[in-house]
């Protein structure tokens, strides 16, 4: 957690900035309210995600908070596994209640024994009488048995070895629909995206929910790869079918907070306004998360100071979400790129003051974020540090035009030459082996 | 067997018109097993001929008598006998033994060297190859030679005017590489550093089979100049060689990790990295070089400045480029402004520096000219590609190749314009 904390600091947000967003962190982690977010989520991933934040909000209560559902969550399941894990983290501060259920745990574990042997010789029969529905189905039933007792790994493997058996478009979704969920959990989002293009290439029409569910979760591969553009086209996708019908991997929730950020961070205005304001569909998803809704339309509207402070205030939030957490930083650093891009681009010349109050840091801290943006090319501007202001540059079209014509000339020439050259050296050495010959 | 005598009636008998040399010649060629073992007693019947009229002969008889090893009291004759020859001979005739001149001309480049006075050699070495040469565009191997002897001598001038013409045709590969190796040597030496990387980059991107060694320090060459002059090294173009592509690296990782380090670009880690490979430069003797590299990252930096900046304190110069104090940075902006490298002007009151744009307007008489010349020089070149197109399509031997080929038709060699400007 201080890992994270610290680059936050240092990311642009300099000296004056400094106290602000402490007290906005400390009213965000506050904000979290765990029992809410954990109501969004079902099956496993509420289990993880429960835990995920236990391990990062570096806040007592609500650890301990979310360590109490998470406990409670995982007695209603039957991972043991889990359970001991948890057991372990709360270590007796929840008291009695929440103990190590050893008793639970060996009576489930007997259990599981039991019923794995039951599918296995299921299994075998289905497999001597070679009848292809039922060793599929026998396949999925173990991949579903040890994905509840939180084996992935063999879970994976069982989805898998389904395939072979698929005989309709319905069976090969649902592997695939198996598959994905599996390697989301796992974290293999190479996986995730090859089995979303499988789903997507069978030739029967797919219902709109299933459609909904495979940009979702193409979308997660592609931000997890950190194709932020890919992925924000994906989630802007998603249609309204979805509404709860994924909650073992995502809300809908998380669609507008993940979409509309990675928007925001990697398209163009027009594209923002054509595809993420202008767009019904995903209305809907933005008005689950309304903050996000506004600072979009802050950023569209130019009002940058409210919109980094939205962003400032979800920080600590997004910070603890499974998927995003090891993105928020560079995401952050984009938008507020662009929006300082943005800021620039209509001027000829623009007062460093002003534009350091705009985006709420000093005139050096801003120097040197212009600094790098010009030298990557990103703003056509030179800064006139005596006077502190941003001139935009323009460039001569003619001279740029007589210098790299003259540059362009020269390398023809030199090329010219010495592509001769190297042409008459392997003619050389082509008459050489002739007349050897 | 003759005796040199009757050798020497020979040569002063047959050096007339164009026949009797050539039959002169045959002759030379059966007695020079002899004459070989004659040895030094020739230099006496040296005296009876005339290196102007009887080149060829006169050549057999140097050839023969310095193959031996030479003493250090001899060696001053023969010096002054070579120099003389090398003046006077008659082009038609040495060009009958071209051989026979090369390995004279050799030996007296050796003994200038062991000598120590490679000053010596320059003058008559520069005649012997424009008396060699067939045409300016061909490349003999009395080149490299050459160009050792004016490095040694620290004439890079002199060596200029046989690197100002433009070569195509080339007898040995070992002569390009070692051509284009000096060749770039001697323009950074008269920091020339754009011409020099042309020609480091002609030996390293010569078609090879085998890697050589020549090719390996023109590389680390290339890439110390890079830096200095461009402050980045670029890839290898796609026509080099694959030997070169795959195996130079391995052979060169210093200076990769040199060039990595420079574009960092943090000038206390540059000069740590080259403190600390002090020795491996020293070795490769590209200490200079590597020197030049680190003095040339201020300038990197400040020019990266400019781009940014129109106006910046001389003390947060300073401190962006690590430079220790405001005055220090006030030298190095200075030096840069004399040197056409920036245009900016200094405000001693304030301790400001405004950066101004280029303030080449491509309007006077003397831009347009270079204009003009360039595109004249130019016109040449595309009128020689396409002759030479013509002539290469006509050519049998590439014609049945492309027969052949015909479905895979690659016209990467012989492309009239290089790839990238189509």
């Amino acid at each position: 957690m201080d890992g994270e904390d610290e680059p936050m600091g240092s990311n642009g947000v300099e000296d004056t900035e400094k106290p602000a967003p402490k007290p906005a962190a400390a009213l965000g982690g506050e904000h979290l309210d765990v029992e809410a977010y954990a109501g969004l989520y079902t099956g496993r991933t509420k289990i993880t995600r429960l835990l995920f934040i236990a391990d990062r909000c570096g806040n007592e209560s609500l650890q301990l908070e979310a360590l109490r559902m998470a406990y409670d969550e995982i007695r209603k399941s039957e991972n043991t596994c889990l359970h001991r894990e948890v057991a372990q983290k709360i270590a007796g501060r929840l008291g009695p209640d929440y103990l190590l259920d050893q008793a639970w745990a060996d009576a489930v574990d007997r259990r599981a024994e039991l019923k794995k042997e039951k599918l296995e010789n299921e299994l075998n029969g289905y497999r001597t009488n070679l009848i292809k529905e039922s060793i599929r189905m026998g396949y999925n039933d173990f991949g579903d048995f040890y994905y509840s007792h939180g084996q992935l790994g063999d879970a994976f493997k069982s989805y898998v070895r389904t395939r072979d058996y698929c005989t309709t478009s319905k069976h090969i979704t649902q592997m695939c629909l198996n598959v994905i969920l599996v390697s989301i959990e796992l974290g293999q989002f190479m996986h995730v995206s090859n089995y979303v293009s499988k789903a997507e290439q069978t030739p029967d029409s797919q219902d709109p929910v299933t459609v909904a569910k495979l940009k979702c979760a193409l979308g997660l591969a592609f931000l997890e790869t950190k194709k932020y553009k890919l992925a924000a086209r994906k989630f802007l996708e998603t249609g309204p079918e979805l509404a709860n019908n994924y909650t073992e991997v995502i809300a809908p929730q998380d669609v507008g907070t993940y979409g509309g950020l990675c928007a925001l961070a990697s398209f163009d205005r027009t594209e923002l306004k054509n595809k993420v304001i202008d767009n019904i569909n995903f209305r809907n998803f933005l008005e689950l998360v309304p903050e996000i809704r506004e600072l979009i339309h802050d950023f569209y509207a130019s009002h940058y100071a409210s919109c980094l402070g939205y962003l400032e205030s979800l920080k600590h939030n997004l910070l603890l979400d499974i998927h995003l957490y090891d993105h928020v930083e560079i995401l952050y650093t984009q938008i507020r790129h662009k929006a300082i891009i943005q800021y620039t681009h209509p001027f000829i010349s623009v007062n460093l003051l002003t534009m350091a109050d705009a985006f709420k840091t000093t005139v050096t801290g801003l120097e040197k974020e212009l600094e790098a943006l010009i030298t990557e090319n990103q703003i056509q501007a030179r800064i006139d540090s005596h006077n502190k202001i941003l001139y935009a540059r323009h460039a001569d079209q003619r001279n740029a035009t007589f210098q790299r014509v003259l540059q362009t000339g020269e390398e023809f020439n030199r090329d010219a030459k010495a592509m001769l050259l190297r042409a008459n050296l392997l003619k050389h050495e082509q008459n050489l082996k002739a007349s050897r010959k | 067997m003759e005796s040199v005598g009757a050798v020497v009636a020979h040569i002063q008998g047959l050096s007339g018109s164009s026949e009797e040399v050539a039959h002169l010649h045959s002759l030379l060629k059966q007695s020079e097993d002899y004459l070989t073992s004659q040895g030094p007693r020739l230099a006496l019947f040296l005296d009876q001929l005339d290196p102007a009229k009887h080149s060829l002969g006169y050549l057999f008889l140097l050839d023969a008598c310095s193959s031996g090893p030479i003493s250090r009291e001899q060696a001053h004759g023969f010096l002054l006998s070579v120099v003389d020859f090398i003046n006077c001979c008659s082009v038609e005739q040495i060009r009958l033994a071209p051989e026979k001149f090369i390995s004279v001309c050799k030996r007296f480049k050796d003994q200038v060297m062991d000598l120590q006075v490679p000053l010596q050699g320059v003058a008559p070495l520069r005649t012997a190859v424009r008396k060699l040469q067939s045409s300016s565009e061909h490349l003999t191997t009395l080149h490299s030679d050459f160009l050792l002897l004016c490095i040694l001598a620290k004439c890079y001038k002199t060596g200029l005017s046989i690197l100002e013409e433009d070569i195509f045709e080339v007898d040995q590969p070992k002569d390009l590489f070692l051509y284009c190796y000096y060749g770039g040597m001697i323009n950074i030496g008269l920091k020339r550093l754009g011409k020099a990387l042309e020609y480091l980059q002609n030996a390293v991107t010569a078609p090879m089979t085998s890697l050589n060694s020549i090719a390996v320090e023109a590389y680390k060459k290339y890439i110390l100049v890079s830096l200095i002059h461009n402050g980045q090294v670029p890839s290898f173009p796609k026509y080099t060689s694959v030997t070169a592509q795959r195996n130079l690296k391995n052979y060169t990782q210093l200076y990769i990790d040199l060039a990595s380090c420079y574009a960092a670009g943090k000038f206390s880690e540059l000069e740590m990295f080259i403190q600390t490979n002090l020795e491996k430069f020293q070795n490769d003797s590209n200490l200079g070089l590597a020197k030049q590299v680190l003095a040339s990252l201020y300038k990197r930096n400040i020019q990266r400045l400019t781009q940014t900046y129109l106006t910046l304190s001389l003390q947060d110069i300073a401190n962006t480029v690590q430079l220790k104090t405001a005055k220090e940075a006030e030298m190095h902006v200075l030096q840069m402004i004399q040197d056409g490298e920036i245009h900016a002007t200094i405000n001693q009151k304030d301790g400001m520096v405004s950066f101004h744009e280029d303030p080449e307007q491509y309007k006077t008489c003397d831009m347009i000219e270079h204009i003009d010349t360039s595109i004249q020089r130019l016109m040449t070149l595309s009128r020689k590609l396409r002759s030479i197109d013509e002539h290469i399509s006509c050519d049998p031997a590439y014609v049945t190749k492309v027969g052949k080929e015909r479905p895979k038709f690659d016209f990467d060699e012989f492309d009239p314009v290089p790839h990238k400007f189509l």
